[in-house]
């Protein structure tokens, strides 16, 4: 087991054909990725990387039993290929997409709500379960398999803590990039409470910025129902207020969501919060 | 991407929105000719307004005039002293920081007579991902106080997704500021046309702070405060060209150019990352390691030895760097290739002559990452390798020292 993606993924790539959705397709069929195709619109009937392209996702899923899908559609056609993939009856949605409009996320979160499924992102690495399923952009061979569920909005600081774990021999159940956006699916909270029921979890990795609340949400379910040993790092300590630090959530504003409030939160909580981003791994392996 | 309060009443007006009618300007000629019309038009109180970027200009002062960023006027002569006190100096607000920043603009408005002040802010409300409509009673003053002391005096509606505001949250807001009768159908009025401003021009905040009632019971954005989403600017091209690129840091908007994601700060160390999580992880290992980060710079996932260069250039313009830590976690991207970019760099005679006295530190981890540290060890420049995260902070403490 793990969460929400693995063995039992069968996933085609939305944007299949363009040159973003090529590259990566190729690198995760060359991780062992169950892709079984892929959607670019006027495309139906052609194969690609010798897998089938559709023209919806509708007819993916009803030709290949398709559960999962990862976008790589551009920004501006993004959160319709989202929508799609929801009414589609697509479970699991990984968008990587950077530069999606907030009014169009409103309404295509909504639309993945309505019909029951997962959305990761968008803006966001992707998630994968080592040695079963590498669904986005991160680089497959930092991570090994093991029992710590990681979770964290950034991409390459989710790699640095992946590497120190798989450096000090923690293999990680699933690791999730949720996205530094301001309008997500997965949240932070979302993602422990998968982490807590997965029997294959055994350690929660924790990573967080500046801005918004979403880390406090998930200390307060991790203080009220997660038993399992949580660490936790909050990038932004040094972050000036009132200016956005790369991602578009990543802003203090009016004396809210700043480092040291979240740090305080989540140590209240009883999750062992770390200074230095370079002791994530040290710290978790010193409480197993 | 903000804009000025005189282009965004103008916005705002074309929704249906009241605002005092004013004329922007950026002479004292063009003040008085302002203020004149005005006049003409029934106008007997006149009210100067600074237009820059920042906030608090009511309580802001200029360095060199020690003038109120908004001049409350009685006559034409009135305006053009105001004009002249506010034009071409620096105007220090709460919100621009000791260095203030130039008035290159005013607006002349009608000085319409109060009732009463309201608040009214439209944002994302993030922990639910919908709009919320918030109005307060307590208009005037800074809303974050209210908010913190007296929470309930802040009414909230939250937009259903995909939906336009409903009437009877415009009417639940508006009765709750306590309007009656002409002006509570105008305040409902005044709310359902300024959130479809808002949804229309894909705005990421609105605020009207005051919105006022005035004595004949109209009711007007005084002041208004508008940004907007910029990853919707692609289907808004008029309002892409209210952008006002002499507001921004030039540093930022070099940076910019080059598809770097720059902040400028007031540290020591100046760094370098591939990411804005990591970035920001490496700006607090700086501050760990008993420095200030000098910046924050996320070069994005395609750092090649152009990109490289010019974050190079645009850290060594700041005289404060005293070190640089270049910190790049090779994903997809292959440390080796970032570390033929770093010497290239480092190699350029621009690059070279400041550096002489800059220490670099490069920590590359990732695919090729032994390969690239061994091209940067054999490389016979004062640059300084590391592979872990740990180490690299060693090394930042240890130049400091």
């Amino acid at each position: 087991m793990s969460i929400l993606v693995g063995n039992q993924t069968r996933l085609i790539v939305q944007g299949f054909t363009g040159s973003e959705g090529t590259f990566h397709a190729e690198q995760m069929i060359a991780y062992g990725t169950p892709l079984v195709g892929g959607v670019t619109p006027g495309k139906g009937g052609q194969k690609h990387l010798d897998l089938p392209v559709f023209n919806t996702v509708k007819e993916a899923v009803e030709s290949e039993g398709v559960n999962t899908t990862v976008i790589f559609v551009p920004p501006v056609f993004a959160a319709d290929a989202i929508a799609e993939a929801a009414f589609s009856g697509i479970e699991v949605i990984i968008c990587i997409t950077e530069g999606i409009p907030i009014n169009d996320m409103i309404v295509a979160k909504q639309i993945v709500k309505s019909h029951g499924a997962t959305l990761i992102g968008p803006n966001c690495p992707g998630i994968i379960t080592p040695g079963e399923a590498k669904i986005g952009i991160m680089p497959g061979n930092i991570f090994t398999p093991g029992s710590v569920g990681v979770v964290s909005r950034s991409g390459t600081l989710t790699y640095e803590a992946v590497d120190q774990l798989t450096k000090i021999g923690l293999g990680q159940s699933t690791a999730i990039g949720i996205g530094g956006d301001p309008v997500i699916g997965t949240t932070h909270l979302d993602a422990v409470k998968l982490f807590q029921d997965d029997f294959d979890t055994e350690s929660i990795i924790l990573i967080g910025e500046i801005g918004g609340s979403a880390e406090e949400e998930a200390a307060a379910y991790i203080k009220a129902h997660v038993n399992k040993p949580v660490v936790a790092f909050i990038a932004g300590s040094t972050a000036p207020p009132g200016r956005r630090m790369g991602h578009a959530g990543a802003i203090i504003s009016g004396g809210k969501g700043t480092a040291q409030e979240k740090k305080r939160v989540l140590s209240e909580a009883g999750i062992t919060v770390v200074d230095s981003p370079a002791e994530i791994g040290a710290t978790l392996k010193s409480l197993l | 991407m903000k804009i000025h309060e005189y282009q965004a009443k103008e916005i705002l007006a074309s929704y249906g929105v009241p605002v005092p009618k004013g004329i922007s300007t950026t002479t004292v000629e063009g003040s008085v000719k302002a203020a004149e019309e005005l006049k003409t038009n029934g106008t007997s109180l006149f009210v100067v307004k600074a237009q820059i970027h920042a906030g608090g200009r009511g309580k802001g002062r200029t360095k060199k005039n020690n003038a109120k960023g908004v001049i409350l006027c009685k006559s034409i002569e009135e305006v053009q002293e105001a004009a002249e006190s506010l034009l071409n100096d620096i105007l220090v607000t709460i919100q621009t920081g000791p260095s203030g920043q130039l008035i290159q603009r005013l607006y002349v408005t009608d000085g319409v007579d109060i009732e009463k002040e309201f608040y009214l802010g439209i944002l994302l409300d993030r922990t639910v991902s919908k709009n919320v409509i918030m109005v307060s009673t307590e208009g005037g003053v800074e809303i974050e106080k209210v908010a913190e002391e007296t929470p309930k005096k802040i009414i909230k509606a939250w937009v259903e997704p995909g939906m336009p505001l409903q009437v009877n949250q415009a009417r639940m807001l508006a009765f709750s500021l306590g309007l009656k009768d002409g002006a509570l159908k105008k305040g409902i009025k005044f709310i359902m046309g300024i959130y479809n401003a808002f949804l229309k021009t894909d705005a990421d905040m609105i605020e009207i702070n005051p919105l006022i009632l005035t004595p004949d019971q109209e009711i007007i954005a005084l002041d208004a405060k508008v940004s907007f989403d910029g990853n919707a600017l692609f289907r808004h091209s008029h309002i892409s060209e209210l952008r006002d690129e002499s507001e921004e840091d030039p540093f930022e908007l070099e940076a910019q150019k080059y598809d770097l994601n720059y902040i400028k700060l007031d540290g020591n160390v100046g760094c370098m990352v591939n990411g804005a999580g990591l970035a920001m992880a490496t700006m607090d290992i700086i501050k760990l390691s008993g420095g200030e980060p000098a910046n924050f710079l996320d070069v994005g996932g395609g750092a090649n030895v152009e990109t490289v260069k010019n974050g190079f250039r645009i850290i060594l313009d700041d005289p404060n760097v005293k070190a640089i830590l270049i910190n790049i976690f090779g994903g997809i991207v292959r440390c080796d290739r970032v570390a033929n970019g770093v010497i290239e760099a480092v190699k350029d005679p621009e690059i070279a002559e400041k550096v002489t006295n800059v220490p670099i530190i490069v920590r590359l981890q990732g695919t090729n990452a032994a390969k690239a540290k061994e091209i940067i060890d054999n490389s016979d420049l004062n640059v300084i390798s590391a592979v872990l995260l740990k180490e690299a902070a060693d090394e930042v403490s240890k130049v400091l020292a």
